[in-house]
């Protein structure tokens, strides 16, 4: 079973405590973003083998938001972070590149 | 390729069954085919063999990096039915149910197809609704369903209980010519019938990159060295994205793990198959006596091939509490399937933005029962550049346009 810490509540949540969210750190797109910019936005997903940076809800906990990086082949996970952050903090990143050599970033 | 018979059967028992062949050949690869299809799971082997039936391409491989009916063709409950809501997937699926009444003829080998019928319970007034609604719109499309109540369930499925704990049965959507196959025979017959007219399928070889030159597919680099191609069908199910990305594209799919188990064999209880999507569990009775059992999707990104364990508890209590002789029954296997789900639950048989590569993904929970209708429309898109009328509706262009084929409701749960 996937256990995640809530950087909120510190908790470390069971899967059945948490709602998953889907890939992070997606730039929106908004009044006048190209069809393509909206495309990928709405429905494009890297949904990559390896790292992924994701969006978790502590939904019967504390009910709010937060990131997540883990490995979608191994079911790791490196690391949690706050919501409030358009990017992994550097150190997570940091973190995980001398975990995976072979790792090619979060972008 | 020598025929099966009751003859055949006869005739090698006589010899102590030495003449038997091989039901396909292993070669290596050649250095060019005409069109590759990557994935010998159902649905490339189709693929194949309808490249090779219906439009006469037949210098064709098939690349698979495991062993052939590996993915989820092998993993999945082999539920079959065509009662979906929308006019192009009712189509498709019963495009496909209908070529599984003939397959075992057309292949020469038993997939055991049993047409026992599926029932779909309906156990919110909600439910109620939107299966009466699928009902009529079937009844437009030509696809036998018909909406049944409480009482018929009960004749069907002597072993439901009606007024359970949390949801009462208040009726049901029952497609009498649904019903199952053997998932391992339907791929080992596409691929005896694609080796049989010549084309290579070639196992143990991953697909690890792809060449392009000037906007059009080139080659494939393969675990057995480079092979060139005018024409390349994706057909990897949780894996799509990964081979897109070798292409240089990506697709709105994300690859979660859905799972199975099954119980103990018990004698013969239920000859239908009941599909309960309120309580999120649905469950047929195999030919050894097993109960097929299977629930909903994780809901995260995952390429792990394993499944949670909350869900085997969340779907052994929704069959518990519908059918209460379960509760005695032991589990006896539990496995998963990396399924590739796109937002409006429908698949994608499409161009890509790479010439010469197409994309046949996004089955998810459900494409065994489409196999053969699939394999037909993109063995059409392949050999004519362009899809016909069972793929047209399934383009990567819908989700730009907002054309979605949403069976999100329609389905509910997994199939
Ligand atoms: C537990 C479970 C239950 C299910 N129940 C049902 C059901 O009751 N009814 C129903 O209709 N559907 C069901 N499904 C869905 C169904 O199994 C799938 O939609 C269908 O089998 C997909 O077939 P496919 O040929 O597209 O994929 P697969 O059978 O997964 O084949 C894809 C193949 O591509 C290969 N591959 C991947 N990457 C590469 C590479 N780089 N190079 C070469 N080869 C590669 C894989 O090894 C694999 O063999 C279920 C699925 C699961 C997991
Ligand atoms: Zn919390």
């Amino acid at each position: 079973m996937l256990i995640l810490e809530c950087p909120y509540c510190g908790i470390m949540a069971d899967e059945t405590e948490l709602t998953p969210g889907g890939e992070a750190h997606l730039k929106r797109a908004t009044v006048g973003s190209t069809d393509d910019a909206f495309e990928s936005y709405l429905f494009d997903r890297k949904n990559p083998k390896g790292v992924h940076f994701e969006r978790w809800r502590h939904s019967a906990g504390c009910g709010k938001w937060f990131h997540a990086a883990r490995s979608t082949t191994t079911l790791e996970v490196y690391g949690t972070y706050a919501a409030q952050v358009s990017e992994p903090p550097k150190e997570l990143v940091a973190k995980i590149k001398k975990k995976c050599p072979g790792w090619e970033g979060w972008q | 390729m020598r025929r099966y018979s009751a003859f055949a059967i006869a005739r090698e028992g006589l010899r102590y069954h030495t003449g038997w062949e091989r039901a396909w050949a292993s070669p290596e690869p050649k250095k060019r085919y005409d069109a590759i299809v990557v994935g010998a799971g159902g649905h490339g082997l189709a693929t194949a063999y309808y490249l090779g039936k219906n439009h006469g391409i037949k210098n064709v491989a098939v690349i698979e990096k495991g062993w052939l009916g590996g993915g989820n063709t092998g993993r999945n409950t082999t539920i079959i039915r065509s009662n979906y809501l929308q006019d192009p997937s009712a189509a498709i699926y019963e495009k496909a149910r209908s070529l599984y009444e003939t397959m075992s003829q057309d292949l020469n080998m038993n997939v055991m197809f049993s047409p026992r019928g599926v029932i779909m319970l309906a156990q919110t007034h909600h439910e109620v609704r939107g299966y009466q609604r699928t009902a009529h719109a079937n009844a437009l499309q030509g696809v036998a369903t018909e909406w049944i109540g409480p009482q018929r369930v009960k004749e069907l499925v002597p072993i439901i209980r009606l007024d359970g704990p949390r949801y009462p049965v208040l009726g049901g959507l029952w497609q009498p010519r649904g019903g199952t196959a053997r998932h391992d025979a339907v791929a080992w017959a596409y691929a005896r019938a694609c080796s049989a007219m010549g084309m290579d399928i070639i196992q143990n070889c991953a697909v690890t990159g792809i060449e392009t030159e000037d906007g059009a597919v080139k080659a494939v680099n393969t675990t057995k060295g480079r092979i060139e191609t005018a024409k390349l069908a994706l057909v990897v199910a949780g894996h799509s994205s990964e081979l897109a990305g070798m292409a240089g594209f990506r697709l709105p799919i994300e690859s979660v793990a859905l799972q199975a188990l099954v119980s103990e064999p018990i004698k013969p209880a239920m000859d239908v198959v009941v599909m309960a999507n309120t309580v999120h569990g649905y469950m047929s009775q195999s030919d050894k006596g097993e109960m097929v059992i299977g629930g909903g999707t994780d809901g995260f990104n995952n390429y792990t091939q394993r499944g949670s364990f909350h869900h085997v508890e969340e779907t052994v209590r929704a069959l518990v509490e519908t059918f209460p002789m379960l509760s005695r029954l032991k589990m006896m296997r539990q496995w998963g399937g990396i399924v590739d789900m796109t937002g409006d639950r429908s698949p994608i048989l499409s161009k890509t933005p790479v010439g010469g590569i197409y994309v046949n993904a996004g089955w998810g929970t459900g494409g065994f029962k489409s196999i053969p209708g699939s394999g037909w429309a993109m063995a059409e898109l392949v050999a004519k550049d362009a899809p016909g009328p069972l793929a047209a509706a399934f383009g990567l262009d819908r989700f730009r346009e907002g054309r979605f084929i949403d069976e999100s409701v329609a389905a509910g749960v997994a199939h």
